[in-house]
């Protein structure tokens, strides 16, 4: 639902690091999120083809790495992943898990034209 | 020439650089702050005057009153009560961000101050993204929402550092299963602390308001 704000926060970091590097155009943008973020791809897309206009990140196309949201039972150390709802262990029923992954939030690289 | 370039960067980076700011200055000024988050309906408001209500005479409140539009009957209702409000409007955006904070704070008088209620927008997804500056995450839930909200909305109940449970009084009425409800705030955030009360009756409000003023009274 914030995916506005996310995706200038993307084009910000994007360009200003294109800036750095002496790039005349951002051809890729290489994103890592969580499972957990609640971000719609589609959504952010959208959005970036109409703000990135004009800049140096025009046309440059967005690449979701998604992460599954893995979860480990501190009981028996059963690995799960978070499908839809979240459930306790279903090896043994314990609710005593951690969270392994899912939260991820980052740019992880750009690929620029020098 | 096409080459890649190794970023690793939060995409919330700026609005964390902020919102670190906002709490460099809340400590400056030795006040306790809470970000206050909740669905449309969970019973923020009422939350928030009666807690202003039965604090001590003592304890100095502002409130933040983040809303969609510029409607002020949230606001208004705070503002009888003698403290001082500043209302955001966060332009149908569906959360509050740490600009917002920064620029509220420069508006309410920091030295008369203890406490600083952030009354976040309705909403159970984007409020959890956006890190303000407070010093606890507060999250209410009610009874009337259903007993399955935190299988639903993982991502918020995992930043939380106290979750309260408001309308306690309508638990007889209402298919509730209690048991179910803290299984999964366990699963998501173990040990959290957890007050159940009733800002209608006033019901359990004594434990809250011990570890409210635990909090504003801890040296900073």
């Amino acid at each position: 639902m914030h995916e506005l704000s996310i995706t200038q926060n993307i084009l910000e970091i994007a360009t200003k690091q294109a800036e750095l590097a002496g790039a005349t155009k951002v051809t890729k943008v290489y994103l890592v999120i969580g499972k957990l973020s609640s971000i719609i791809d589609d959504s952010v897309q959208f959005y970036w083809d109409i703000i990135s206009k004009g800049s140096v990140a025009e046309n440059a196309t967005l690449q979701f790495h998604r992460i599954e949201a893995e979860l480990e039972c501190l009981k028996c150390h059963h690995h799960y992943i978070l499908e839809n709802e979240l459930i306790p262990c279903p090896k043994c029923g314990s609710i005593q898990i951690v969270f392994l992954t899912g939260e991820e939030f980052f740019m992880e690289s750009i690929e620029i034209v020098n | 020439m096409t080459q890649t370039i190794q970023i690793v960067q939060k995409i919330m980076n700026a609005n964390d650089t902020i919102a670190e700011n906002n709490n460099q200055k809340l400590e400056q000024n030795k006040i306790f702050s809470i970000n206050l988050m909740a669905s449309p309906g969970a019973g923020k408001t009422s939350f928030i005057i009666k807690t202003i209500k039965l604090l001590p005479n003592y304890v100095r409140v502002g409130v933040i009153e983040g809303d969609t539009a510029p409607v002020t009957i949230d606001s208004d209702k705070v503002s009888e009560q003698g403290v001082p409000v500043i209302q955001v409007n966060t332009g149908g955006e569906c959360h509050l961000d740490a600009p917002m904070i920064e620029n509220a704070l420069n508006h309410l008088p920091l030295d008369d101050l203890d406490l600083i209620i952030v009354e976040n927008v309705g909403n159970l997804i984007c409020p959890a993204a956006f890190k303000l500056g407070t010093h606890a995450n507060v999250l209410i839930a009610s009874i009337p929402e259903g007993d399955d909200k935190p299988y639903k909305y993982p991502n918020i109940y995992r930043g939380l550092d106290v979750l309260i449970i408001n309308k306690i009084d309508l638990l007889p009425y209402l298919d509730f299963h209690m048991d179910y409800f803290k299984a999964g705030v366990e699963m998501l955030n173990p040990g959290l602390e957890i007050f159940e009360l009733s800002s209608k009756t006033g019901h359990g409000f004594d434990v809250w308001l011990k570890w409210l003023v635990q909090n504003i009274s801890r040296p900073r």
